[in-house]
């Protein structure tokens, strides 16, 4: 129990930290609201490596958390609906058998930017912002191959540290 | 690195974005000729893209300056935290739109005659 709990506080301040960090890097495809997603590297391991509740309550933890310290209310409405989609793709996915790693990450990467314009499109009441979906499928299935990669590597070496 | 149903994950994905694009670009993409500003999903109000002006929006969400000039329509000032909507190209085609999410502010463009022309068939 102690020993989840570690784990769990663990991810948690590193994906804190990724959210932070991610300002930094310039990775711009000259759309707003592009980003490369560094925290969903760790739901993604954390989805591999601990439990499915566990890693939900990581990526939620780690959302409120965010939003309180650097966001605002509006900004954690949209990442929860992201977040919560993605989390619930990629595990109906993980599931499913049939795909690897790199799958879950492109599906999870999707479906967080498919979450973020559905609540878009309900808060200004407006069907236009869809306009702008075709970008944002294909930008979240180039940072989700790029999630993947990462943490494909990343949980091999975690496997062997944790057991 | 690759499984047989992540490739087709990202054929679907790629398939989906192009046929989406594709549709809107059927769909609408004519030169407009009204620019309708929504607020919290009602019409504030509507302007001829033809001629330049300036529309000062000051209300509870917060500021916003657009500005019709040339033809095109685009953002000026805005005073919301993200200035997507200031960064945004200008805009002139009726499936172009211009979005200040803080702001619940949309810019769209509008082709007048099909709404007359429902009005005469009404007549």
């Amino acid at each position: 129990m102690a020993k989840k709990v570690a784990y769990s506080a663990i991810l948690v301040a590193l994906a804190m930290i990724f959210s932070y960090v991610e300002v930094l890097i310039p990775f711009h495809f000259g759309i707003p609201g592009i980003k490369l997603g560094l925290a969903n590297l760790v739901v993604v391991i954390a989805l591999y490596l601990l439990k499915p509740s566990q890693a939900f309550s990581i990526s939620v933890v780690r959302i409120v958390l965010v939003a309180f310290l650097f966001g605002s209310m509006p900004s954690m409405i949209y990442s929860l609906a992201g977040g919560v989609l993605s989390f619930t793709v990629m595990l109906l996915l993980k599931k499913s058998k049939g795909f690897s790693m790199m799958g879950i990450s492109i599906a999870g990467g999707v479906s967080h930017n498919v979450g973020q314009l559905l609540v878009a499109a309900i808060v200004v009441e407006n069907m236009s912002v869809f306009y702008y979906m075709p970008v944002l499928l294909v930008a979240g299935l180039i940072t989700g191959m790029l999630i993947g990669i990462v943490a494909k590597k990343v949980c091999r070496h975690l496997r062997v540290a944790i057991d | 690195m690759f499984k047989k149903k992540d490739v087709t994950l990202i054929i679907a994905v790629l398939i989906l974005a192009g046929l989406i694009a594709a549709f809107l670009r059927i769909y609408s993409g004519e030169t407009g000729e009204t620019v309708r500003i929504m607020i919290d999903g009602n019409e504030y109000g509507s302007y001829p893209l033809g001629e330049d002006s300036v529309i000062e929006i000051g209300n509870a969400f917060g500021y916003n300056r657009i500005v019709i000039e040339n033809g095109e329509v685009f953002m000026q000032e805005a005073d919301c935290p993200d200035q997507y909507c200031v960064e945004h190209k200008a805009i002139s085609k009726t499936n172009e739109t211009i979005v200040c999410l803080p702001h619940k502010l949309v810019v769209e463009l509008h082709v007048q005659n099909r709404e007359d022309d429902f009005d005469s068939i009404a007549q």
